[in-house]
């Protein structure tokens, strides 16, 4: 080992014990990252920044919500054996990491002179920016899905108050009633979540309403994720309750009449849950960060910085995926981390680690015990600058089963933990 | 290389990732241990094991299995074979190195 490395090593090993703050105070500033989006992807990202810069990296977190509210599990709020505070979570911690959280809105974003605009909080200066807004739902795609027509349609596709009135429609429904819930052609967030609702909504019929109906329509032509077990559990733990149909798309909904209409037909629902398509968020979009079908932001693999503005990474579900990479949550903290491991080394004037590798596991919750999961590894290519699913690594579960269902819950305390403990 | 005699002088952390220096360095060792950290930190629920100041040779051991199928697992196999035996030493020797009370490892 070289000297130079070695000392490297020591620092590294350093920075991994317990004074930070000591360190921080005799180590000169590297400047500072303001990171856009407190979810998986930024939240992470804020903390491993101050983490692996020993305190180096001044970063300031601008998240619009006072707490923090996982879209992954929320589907357990739906079928009724988790509530909302279960799944939310506060920012208080990242005052220990040295992070600086503001709670506003971003209106702008200013590239060239590196500078963003806060709602109410004036301007702020970066030397690196990181944005990480998960998506914005095109509404706009589907006919009659108006501002009107959304008070009484709803998505709940970002956790929080959403999710709860979904719920009271559910709870306030007939038995007997249609739930009908509609799915966009992929790529969109979480592949296999509308599949595990459409299990909780059914789990939650099935003790309180038997005789009611879940109505999948599904712009895909097939299940976009763990097809044999979501179809296994549908017809093993809700025989006659779900019915799925492939190849329909939801181009229009009447609200007023509870229709959702597809080129072929006309549904009538007792609630009606449409998810339009998908595309990175709004502050994105603003950025000017978008590069593919105006929806997704292309990024250099090896920093997450986009390929349109130099100095801003971008994480999550905005980012145009690499093949086989899901738009989960698990995959936004694995973002996370390679940007701020990759940001700290370019702050420092080095190169970022050229052989990264990002794993993803997803829990999709099939009854109120019982989870399957789908997990994956995915290698960067150096030839083809991408990152590419390990072959012969990753898969799904061979059955449902209630230890899942464990490990499912306590993945989500565990990832909470890791990027807001 | 270092010469042996400056090794103990320093911290046990940095003894253990010498190891593999010369393949895998300390913050690529960091950053892919830090794939492990979502599931598995001190903060983890008790389903789900953690890693930090755990023996290397115990992790390694166990992970090889993971990887073999000899321990059967519903995640960790699959994830496991993701990762080349060099990776999953340096991954070891990483937590091995860490407090078992670190925050959040």
């Amino acid at each position: 080992m070289k000297r130079r490395d070695f000392l490297k090593a020591t620092a590294a090993a350093g920075a991994a014990t317990r004074f930070p703050s000591v360190r921080a105070q005799s180590r000169r500033s590297l400047g500072r990252v303001i990171v856009v989006g407190g979810g998986y992807g930024g939240a992470t990202a804020a903390k491993y920044l101050r983490r692996w810069s020993g305190g180096a990296i001044e970063v300031l977190l601008v998240e619009r919500s006072a707490e923090f509210v996982s879209c992954p599990v929320s589907n357990l709020v739906l079928g009724g054996t988790k509530s909302l505070a279960n799944i939310t979570r506060s920012y208080v911690a990242f005052a220990d990491h040295g992070v600086q959280v503001i709670h506003d809105v971003v209106t702008a974003v200013d590239g060239k002179s590196g500078k963003l605009t806060l709602q109410h909080g004036g301007d702020l200066s970066w030397d690196r920016l990181i944005v990480s807004p998960g998506i914005q739902l095109m509404h706009d795609r589907i006919e009659g899905y108006d501002a009107k027509a959304q008070e009484t349609v709803l998505h709940a596709w970002k956790a929080g108050p959403e999710t709860l009135a979904l719920r009271k429609q559910l709870e306030a429904m007939h038995d007997g009633g249609v739930f009908v819930i509609a799915i966009p052609l992929a790529p969109y967030r979480c592949p296999p979540a509308p599949y595990e609702r459409a299990c909780q909504v059914a789990s939650y019929f099935k003790r309180a309403k038997p005789h009611s109906k879940v109505l999948i329509l599904d712009a895909n032509e097939d299940l976009t994720s763990e097809a044999s077990l979501f179809k296994a559990a549908w017809s093993e733990l809700y025989r006659g309750m779900i019915e799925h149909r492939p190849n329909s798309e939801v181009r229009e909904v009447d609200a007023r009449a509870m229709l959702a209409k597809t080129d072929f037909d006309s549904v009538k629902g007792d609630v009606l849950n449409v998810l339009p398509p998908m595309r990175a968020g709004e502050i994105a979009r603003a950025a000017g960060l978008i590069t593919a079908n105006a929806r997704w932001c292309g990024v250099d693999w090896l920093s997450m910085e986009s390929i349109a503005q130099k100095n801003i990474h971008v994480l999550g579900d905005s980012v145009l995926p690499a093949p086989a990479m899901p738009k989960s949550g698990h995959m936004a903290n694995q973002h996370g981390k390679l940007a701020a491991a990759a940001i700290v080394e370019l702050m420092n004037g080095r190169e970022p680690d050229p052989q990264p590798v990002l794993t993803s596991t997803c829990y999709s919750f099939v009854s109120d015990k019982e989870a399957i999961h789908v997990a994956s590894v995915h290698r960067y290519n150096a030839a083809e600058k991408t990152f590419e699913p390990v072959h012969g690594a990753g898969g799904v579960s061979p059955a449902r089963s209630e230890a899942e269902g464990t490990y499912g819950w306590a993945w989500a305390q565990a990832i909470w933990n890791d990027m807001l403990g | 290389m270092i010469p042996r005699r400056l090794i103990p002088g320093f911290l046990a952390a940095f003894a253990a990732f010498a190891v593999d220096a010369q393949t895998i360095s300390p913050d690529r060792a960091r950053n892919l241990a830090a794939a492990c950290s979502g599931c598995h930190n001190t903060g983890s629920p008790d389903a789900l094991s953690r890693l930090a100041g755990r023996s290397k040779e115990a992790l390694v051991g166990q992970m090889m299995q993971f990887k073999s199928g000899v321990r059967p697992s519903t995640v960790m196999g699959q994830l496991a074979k993701g990762y080349t035996d060099a990776e999953i030493e340096a991954i070891a020797a990483y937590f091995a190195a860490q407090g078992s009370g670190t925050t959040s490892r």
